[in-house]
């Protein structure tokens, strides 16, 4: 009569079945079930709405638009794409380029140091506090903080209230009187937009910079020291190359948002812009496929950045 | 050198002495924590001292930076730059030196010779085992020909095997090259393996300076016995009805003979009796656990000649009388 009282003493140490023990084991024997059920609605999300709306804007691209009565019939022409190359569109398209350029290079600037604070100086402390810092501006709205620059950099601002005061007003008057990027004030000339810009973009370039630095032990900074780098060296040989993923990472964001974003321009002049092209053609005009040509532009300009990154070696350290 | 390292009220260095001979293979031994490390760091001038002074050939060097110093380390981690092959990690040091690019070339080929690396110079690092690493890590530090090449544990994370070999090599590369290496490592059996003169660290001194045969031999201080193989400690009174005299003693378990009950012990010897509480086979030797009669234990290492495992075994639970030579019993703190 010892078998049941073996048996019983079994049952309290397994624990009783129930219909979601009975499921987690089943997944625990076919990784490969709750690996597809996880990736499955990404995948779905990035396939599907991700890459099919951009290759249906590809494919509007070469929609026939009728400039007579507006409407857009199902075809393929060239005609979008010879526009790009018609009018004022190559020049929009080289001031779009070249304000990105621009604006990823101060960015650049101004993110590695606070970047590279953050990474290897910056207690614990003072890290989650630069963090917030970085992170604090994007809780509020994007289109809020333009217009709060709007009135930073109207003439009766704050900012000319301080020029004045610290008497560099002629300098901001010369700077103004600057051909292309000068306007009657820095609310609405290019000077104006591109500090604003600056200013938007920027934690998308500190963060994965500082990321990226974060990442290079202390011990190889001190391996160069040791044999023989001075400070300078070392950041040139050895920090820099290390940092390149992330200033990589960081230009894409800060590059590809200008070149797209159009209420920037809107809201500070009325210089255009691709994105403003592409805003354009799809309200007043339209011209669904303009505007989708005119987005591959940047697509274009991205793939192209991002190969040459590539040759020069950028992404060797991942 | 001459240095005390505080960080806060944390004395991690507190006025350690030392000179290190020229040519030499030198060891600092000592747990985590003893400070060993923070002075290795304060020699290659990452570290520097909150008094004291650090000097190289009769050179003060203690205000300069590391990349003003002649002295390069192989770094725990390796810290192999990953995104320079391993030719451009070796040739890193020549390059800022700024040798003509025939010489860098000869150079670093000779010195991948040296660390058993040929032919793997356009490897990046991430493609090398950890051994593999571990040479070009020496190679990188030995190629600018330094006064002192300092090592920090670089044979930590290797397996058993690899680490032995490694130990027999840089012994012999340090002859070849002749460059005096200080190396730091918890490990004293690769201390005593390697080394000319050891140091032992603990909580920021230094306890003893010695040759292996000597730190070994004729351990100075409590820590140093414990510390360096294993020994046993006999306090008194158990000291005292052994020896005669109330001094602690250290006994190596190698040097204690398992004898019967009963014989009367020579002149020359000194003998306890007890009863073997643990057998542990392993293999070349067996390790007893002896239970003393006059209280405390002790701990016997005997050869396995003719012993096997069944034999040893049996041994569990029997009586014995312990003997060993009056020599080999150190006092500590004092007489020898």
């Amino acid at each position: 009569m010892t078998t049941p009282a073996h048996a019983k003493e079994r049952e309290t140490v397994r624990p009783p079945s129930s219909i979601l023990r009975d499921i987690s084991t089943f997944l625990y024997r076919r990784p490969w079930l709750i690996m597809t059920l996880l990736l499955a609605p990404p995948l779905l999300w990035l396939g599907v709405v991700y890459l099919g709306s951009l290759g249906a804007l590809t494919l509007n691209s070469f929609y026939i638009y009728n400039s007579f009565s507006g409407q857009v019939t199902p075809g393929f022409t060239l005609n979008n794409y010879a526009k790009l190359f018609g009018g004022s569109n190559p020049t929009i398209v080289f001031r779009s380029a070249g304000m990105a350029a621009t604006v990823t290079a101060i960015c650049m600037a101004l993110a590695f140091p606070v970047g590279y604070y953050m990474a290897r100086y910056a207690s614990p402390r003072l890290k989650r506090f630069l963090y917030l810092s970085v992170l604090l501006p994007l809780w509020s709205s994007y289109i809020v903080r333009i217009y709060a620059w709007k009135t930073i950099l109207a003439n009766e601002g704050v900012l000319n209230w301080f020029l004045n005061q610290v008497g560099l007003a002629g300098a901001r008057d010369a700077l103004l009187t600057a051909p292309v990027i000068g306007g009657n004030s820095l609310s609405v000339s290019i000077i104006g937009m591109l500090l604003v810009f600056v200013y938007v973009w920027l934690p998308y370039m500190i963060l994965p910079i500082q990321a990226s630095l974060e990442r290079v032990p202390q011990s190889v900074l001190d391996a160069s020291s040791d044999l023989g780098a001075r400070p300078f060296t070392t950041f040139w040989k050895v920090t820099l190359p290390l940092a390149i993923p992330g200033v990589v990472a960081g230009s894409i964001f800060t590059f590809s948002l200008t070149l797209g974003d159009y209420i920037i321009p809107n809201t500070l002049g009325s210089t255009l812009f691709i994105g403003n092209i592409v805003e354009r053609n799809l309200g007043a005009n339209n011209n669904l496929p303009l505007a989708a040509a005119m987005t591959v532009v940047p697509m274009i300009v991205m793939i192209t950045y991002l190969l040459l990154a590539r040759k020069t070696g950028a992404f060797d350290a991942l | 050198m001459n240095v005390s390292r505080h960080f806060g009220d944390v004395k991690a260095v507190d006025r350690v002495h030392l000179d290190v001979p020229d040519g030499e293979f030198f060891t600092m031994l000592g747990p985590s924590g003893s400070g060993k490390t923070t002075c290795l760091r304060m020699v290659a001038g990452f570290d520097h001292p909150t008094a004291g002074k650090i000097e190289l050939y009769g050179q003060d060097v203690t205000n300069l930076p590391p990349y003003e110093r002649d002295v390069t380390t192989v770094f725990q981690d390796y810290a192999l730059f990953p995104h320079m092959t391993v030719f451009d990690n070796v040739a890193y040091g020549l390059k800022i030196r700024k040798l003509p690019e025939s010489q860098i070339q000869q150079q670093v080929g000779d010195m991948l010779e040296l660390v058993r690396l040929p032919g793997m110079s356009k490897r990046k690092p991430s493609q090398l085992s950890g051994g593999q690493r571990q040479r070009v890590a020496l190679a990188r530090a030995l190629v600018t020909h330094p006064r002192v090449l300092l090592l920090d544990e670089p044979l930590g994370a290797l397996d058993l095997k690899l680490r032995q070999q490694m130990q027999i090599e840089l012994k012999n590369i340090q002859q070849q090259v002749g460059i005096t290496f200080i190396y730091v490592t918890h490990d004293q059996e690769e201390a005593l393996t390697m080394s000319d003169h050891i140091a032992i660290f603990n909580l920021g001194k230094i306890e003893q300076v010695g040759t292996p045969a000597e730190v070994y031999e004729h351990p100075a201080t409590e820590f140093v016995a414990g510390f360096v193989g294993v020994s046993n400690l006999v306090r008194s009174p158990l000291a005292e009805s052994i020896t005669g005299s109330p001094q602690t003693f250290s006994i190596r378990p190698e040097k204690i003979r398992l004898g019967e009950v009963g014989g009367s012990a020579p002149k020359n010897m000194h003998s306890a009796t007890g009863i073997i509480r643990e057998v542990v086979y392993l293999g070349i030797n067996t390790r007893y656990i002896v239970d003393l009669d006059g209280g405390g234990e002790l701990m016997v290492v005997e050869q396995n000649m003719e012993t096997t495992s069944m034999d040893v075994v049996e041994a569990r639970g029997r009586k014995v009388n312990l003997m060993w030579d009056k020599s080999h019993a150190r006092f500590i703190g004092g007489q020898a």
